[in-house]
């Protein structure tokens, strides 16, 4: 499903920072475009 | 000269609804986008009042008059559970009233940028002299003199080169911006920073009044708010730290300003432990305000789900770290815990940096350690808006990590996050709830015997900045003192000793030759 | 979600198409994941953010639901401590539903 695809990442800081799916979805062979992690505090 | 202790702390609280709605930064934008929204229409609805304010149980645990295990046994909402008879004075602080903390912003005000209408500005008067803390501020004069013209506080108000400041849906004064197009002293920044610096004052008038420290003692402050001062030429130069100690006779003090997002406050202790451990100063306060923009920034979501506006409460707090005693609580500058650059910004990398690392360092187990402040954020308000219970969170993590680590039984990970941890009680405003909430209670607790050490822990998001990805957190551990101030390692005599046995062999050696 | 977040998401939705594009999240809690599932898929719901009444079709996935792609070790470093925080079945079932 990852593989080949473009991939836009909203992270959270208070559950998984857009970092470490960055990381993840790498070793997948996605293609990062797009990253992020939001704070609601 | 032995470890560094917390001799003191003071926390106090400044309901400001009318900020909430004219200055916090989710209404702003609203105000911006879209002037007509459903949400400014229904959000003076859901504010409430101040007596709702003073009685809501978390309010009450900030100020110290209520323990953060107190909570537990309080059934949620909070908001619908008002502590019975419940006092605006706490043994910490005060929870201060919108009207009283506007003429305090003008107490505060170097430069004739606040204007209060005239019959407000005398009532505000009265109360801060009669105040029991605030009687004797400098600058009090300052509300017998030049009031605002109600028509001209309008004018400028209007004309958007004043920010509003109201009480009781009443406009009753203005801050004017204090330069004609620099933006880092727009009316709005000018706003922010002297709420932080009045915030600041209060609460360091409250260290000063609740505690044996005098304001002629204090060497060093640290302020560690959000906020920037400066101008165009320096929009981040400071110095918040010595125009708060200024107002309140801090005349030995110099001080600085430390910035780390909400790590702010935990890199300020570390710096004032290290102040004092080295000698270099004896008392140093670390001290922070509210943030205004802040305010009600969930609130749609509060609003949404027929909540009070929870997030009306401007926060603050002041540590005073000094000398060993041999009876307050020391911090362990021995085994500080840090994020660094290379450590990595998932949660499991972050948690072991500044929890797992340290305790490694001082020789103890995760579960060693009697309570944990992470962020205290609390859950009442974080949960409506999807961030979900943010202190639970951070003790699971602390726990998932003892499992990791085969120091805990996963089966026991929530009955241990429920003994380590506590309710999350302090007001989102960033710097305030993260760790530094706890450190009165837990000095209190480990005077009385209660507990032995507590870890606090700060985490920042620097992401924001847009400068770097990257996460921060510092921590450090506050251990019951066992009265002996000669605990650092480093004693001078042996040193003495291991020189003179050291050149004795050389001189052995030397003679060999 | 926030609203430079959907500004964000729709140009690269442009730029794309919705077939090549994942988003991919790591909310902490379940009905703000679905919020933001639902949002990139058929619009946001509170009608706040450049994506009100915009339908974007795009497919949404928690990072847990994507365990079996990523490289053991990886996700073993950077997420595996989460599952034992986090609700996981209860975030996963919310966001699931948005894919239709």
């Amino acid at each position: 499903m990852l593989k080949g695809k473009k991939v836009a990442i909203l992270g959270d800081r208070d559950g998984i920072p857009g970092p470490a799916i960055e990381q993840c979805v790498k070793s997948a062979g996605a293609e990062v475009v797009f990253s992020t992690t939001e704070c609601f505090v | 000269m032995g470890f560094p202790v917390v001799k003191g702390t003071a926390y106090a609280l400044i309901q400001a609804t009318e900020m909430v709605f004219h200055q916090g930064t989710t209404q702003t934008s609203e105000r911006r986008k879209n002037p007509e929204s459903e949400h400014l229409k229904k959000l003076p609805e859901h504010l409430r009042s101040f007596q709702d304010a003073v009685s809501y149980p978390p309010n009450q645990v900030y100020i110290g008059n209520m323990t953060p295990d107190d909570l537990k046994d309080i059934p949620r909402p909070w908001y619908q559970a008002p502590v019975p008879g419940a006092s605006r004075h706490g043994k910490y602080g005060e929870i201060m009233p919108e009207d009283e903390f506007l003429g305090l912003i003008k107490i505060v005000d170097a430069f004739d940028l606040v204007f209060l209408e005239k019959g407000f500005q005398t009532q505000v008067q009265e109360k801060i002299a009669a105040h029991l803390v605030l009687g004797d501020i400098n600058g009090l004069d300052k509300l017998s003199k030049e009031p605002g013209d109600a028509e001209q506080i309008k004018k400028m108000v209007d004309d958007h080169s004043a920010q509003p400041l109201l009480f009781a849906g009443k406009l009753v004064g203005c801050v004017k911006k204090a330069h004609e197009f620099d933006e880092a002293l727009s009316d709005h920044v000018m706003f922010e920073n002297l709420v932080s610096k009045a915030s600041a004052v209060f609460v360091l008038k409250h260290l000063l009044a609740k505690t044996e420290l005098q304001a002629d003692q204090v060497e060093y402050i640290v302020e560690c708010s959000e906020e920037a001062c400066g101008d165009m030429n320096q929009r981040g130069g400071g110095n918040f730290a010595k125009s708060i100690g200024e107002i309140c006779g801090c005349v030995n003090a110099t001080g600085s300003d430390t910035r780390s997002f909400c790590a702010g406050p935990a890199h300020a202790l570390v710096e004032a432990a290290a102040l004092t451990q080295t000698g270099i100063y004896k008392n140093v306060v670390v001290l922070a305000g509210g943030s205004s923009v802040k305010l009600g920034m969930n609130s749609k979501d509060h609003v949404k789900k027929g909540m009070p506006v929870l997030e009306d409460m401007l926060g603050t707090f002041a540590v005073h770290i000094g000398e060993n005693d041999g009876v307050n609580p020391i911090i362990r500058t021995d085994g500080i815990g840090r994020h660094k650059i290379g450590s990595g910004s998932s949660p499991q990398a972050v948690m072991t940096a500044i929890v797992a690392d340290p305790l490694d360092k001082l020789g103890y187990k995760i579960p060693e350690i009697d309570r944990y402040s992470p962020e205290m954020q609390n859950p009442e308000i974080t949960e409506p808006a999807g961030a979900g219970d943010v202190p639970m969170a951070n003790y699971k993590m602390i726990g998932a990590l003892s499992v990791k680590r085969g120091e805990l039984d996963k089966k026991d990970l929530l009955k241990a996050a429920n003994s380590f941890g506590m309710p999350g009680f302090a007001p989102t405003q960033g710097h305030i709830p993260s760790g530094v909430p706890f450190i009165g209670h837990a000095r209190d607790m480990i005077l009385d015997g209660k507990i032995n050490r507590v870890m606090i822990v700060g985490k920042g998001s620097l992401f924001l900045g847009r400068l770097t990805n990257l996460f921060d957190g510092v921590s450090f551990v506050l251990e019951k003192n066992s009265g002996a101030p000669q605990e650092t390692g480093f004693n001078k005599e042996e040193v003495r000793l291991m020189i003179a046995d050291a050149m004795r062999v050389f001189a052995q050696a030397f003679r060999g030759e | 979600m926030d609203l430079e977040n959907q500004a964000r998401i729709k140009e690269l939705t442009a730029k794309y198409g919705k077939d090549d594009l994942i988003v991919v999240l790591g909310g902490a809690e379940a009905e703000a994941s679905g919020l933001a599932a639902e949002t990139v898929s058929t619009g946001d719901p509170t009608f706040a953010g450049p994506l009100s009444g915009v339908s974007l079709g795009l497919k949404a996935y928690h990072i847990f639901e994507l365990k079996d792609e990523i490289d053991p070790a990886v996700y073993e470093e950077q997420i595996s401590m989460m599952e034992m925080v986090l609700e996981v079945d209860e975030i996963v079932n919310e966001v699931k539903t948005y894919r239709g």
